[in-house]
């Protein structure tokens, strides 16, 4: 119950703000660059994801994290 | 170290461009049936590749190669296709304790055994495998403001099958400043393992594997050749742009997995008031596990470097908790090059039904629904330390090379030590090293 709580408190913070923030389009020079994606580096993504999944009990979380493999 | 000529590197584009339109042949013959074959003259395909190293300190060696292809068409379709190729072989822990004496263990095809020496951590040495897995995503606009994507998953081994799709939905909203969306998948896994699935709990058969009966002795602890288990993953995600240097992002996700979730490889000691072991027994896990995890990531540009941040919390019904810290900031040298210092920190609880071994008079008087004395569910903080130099190669194209440790430190969850086993180490430390170039084109 704890944890549905903290979620709601997080989207509720996060969610709040959406009206005043962004940015007009001709602003998005900085977050228009390469490392500036979510996911600047896929590769280096999908081999950690595969190092993680196959030694820790936890996985996903960026993207889907199930299947895949028998390394674990 | 500098080894090309002047003259070689004068003939590097044509050979590049060679390499590149060979790639872009082959990729397109090979899915023929996807992709329409275009003329090479448009020349979109972008393609990165990786090598990984990855070495632990006296256990597993891996391998790991990655070819992807990305082919964006008119309209902003995008076609990626990966190719994934990983081979893997050393030692894994077999789930025993040390004991002070020479452990002997049956290898979990039955045939043959191997000898722990007194004091170390019973290791199977015969791991090895090599895989193969195919990807393909088509992400395309749906309308101004929607973006829609699907995809195929294959990945074989040598004793593992698995089988998979998913499908994305993203809205954008507030000229693109805030997006959600949506995201399941489903695997299906089957696991062919050598030496059949184990009996749950079945003593670990030891002795002589020559004998004219010890292959029906063996075939006693098993209960079938293969199972299955199936994978459906639900991903909700809401990403804002926050001011001109700064974007967040937040997940929800929800995995269930059902089936066969045990670890036929892995065993339990069974040791008495003195820890000595009495017997070996095969693992047991709950068929279903579902997992759920929170996922905050910013990206924040500051005047030159960019800091990629990022927190997972995942909880499980197996009572495994876990918080996740991930850290890179790309500190730009100049004319295209940067390095880039990376640092994690991972912290796991275990598992309820983990056990570093089990005592012979719980075991005989109420024998537990489940066990498992897998490091890998037990109480465990890690953490990784990496650098990664990037640099602007030939027209452009991407080189980098990223060398990272990884440490991983199980702990004790509140478990005694009885006897002998108060001196021997019940929880040894994992020490690795990755190392990995990718070269983009």
């Amino acid at each position: 119950m704890k944890k549905q709580i903290l979620l709601i408190i997080v989207m509720s913070i996060v969610c709040s703000g959406c009206t005043n923030l962004g940015v007009q389009p001709w602003e998005r020079d900085l977050l228009a660059k390469d490392e500036m994606s979510l996911s600047s580096s896929p590769l280096d993504s999908a081999l950690d994801d595969h190092i993680y999944f196959s030694k820790e009990a936890s996985s996903g979380g960026k993207g889907f994290g199930g299947g895949g493999c028998g390394c674990n | 170290m500098q080894l090309i000529t002047d003259k070689q590197q004068g003939e590097i584009p044509e050979q590049k461009i060679n390499i590149k339109a060979a790639l872009t042949i082959a990729t397109t013959a090979l899915f023929a049936g996807i992709a329409q074959a275009d003329t090479l003259e448009e020349d979109n395909w972008e393609f990165d590749t990786a090598f990984l190293l990855y070495s632990e300190v006296d256990r597993v060696s891996a391998g790991e190669v990655i070819l992807n292809a990305k082919k964006t068409y008119a309209d902003e379709e995008v076609l990626n296709l990966k190719l994934t190729i990983d081979a893997l072989t050393g030692a894994s822990a077999n789930g025993a304790v040390a004991q002070p004496y020479v452990q002997t263990f049956t290898r979990p095809s039955g045939n043959g055994q191997y000898d722990i020496a007194a004091g170390d951590t019973p290791l199977d040495d015969t791991f090895h495998d090599t895989r193969v897995q195919l990807n393909a995503q088509w992400t395309q606009p749906i309308s101004s403001d929607y973006t829609g994507s699907a995809g195929i998953h294959i990945s074989k081994e040598y004793d593992y099958l698995s089988i998979g799709i998913n499908g994305n939905l993203a809205v954008d909203f507030l000229q693109k400043n805030t997006t959600f969306s949506i995201g399941a998948s489903y695997f299906q896994d089957t696991f062919t393992p050598e030496g059949g699935i184990p009996k749950p709990f079945a003593s670990m058969l030891i002795g002589d594997s020559s004998a004219p009966d010890w292959h029906e002795d063996f075939a006693k602890t098993r209960i079938g050749t293969e199972d299955d288990k199936t994978t459906t993953d639900v991903l909700l995600g809401f990403t804002q742009v926050i001011n001109r240097r700064m974007i967040m992002q937040f997940n929800y996700s929800y995995s269930m997995v059902d089936g066969y979730l045990t670890d036929p490889f892995k065993i339990l000691s069974i040791v008495n008031n003195e820890g000595l072991a009495q017997d070996y027994v095969y693992e047991n896990r709950p068929e279903q596990r579902i997992k759920q995890s929170a996922y905050l990531q910013s990206m924040y540009h500051f005047d030159t470097t960019v800091l990629d941040l990022s927190y997972r919390y995942m909880w499980d019904d197996w009572d495994i908790e876990s918080h996740t810290i991930d850290s890179r900031l790309r500190i730009p040298l100049g004319t295209g090059s940067y390095i880039q210092p990376h640092v994690r920190y991972y912290q796991q609880s275990a598992a309820n039904f983990y056990a570093p071994y089990l005592m012979q008079s719980d075991f005989e008087s109420h024998r537990p629904e489940f066990a498992s004395a897998d490091y890998r569910i037990g109480e465990m903080t890690a953490y990784t330390l990496g650098l990664k130099y990037g640099m602007k190669v030939n027209n452009g194209h991407d080189l980098s090379f990223r060398l990272e440790y990884y440490h991983q430190a199980p702990t004790d969850a509140g478990f005694e030590a009885p006897g002998v086993l108060a001196n021997e180490e019940l929880y040894p430390t994992i020490d690795a090293i990755i190392a990995q170039v990718t070269y983009s084109f």
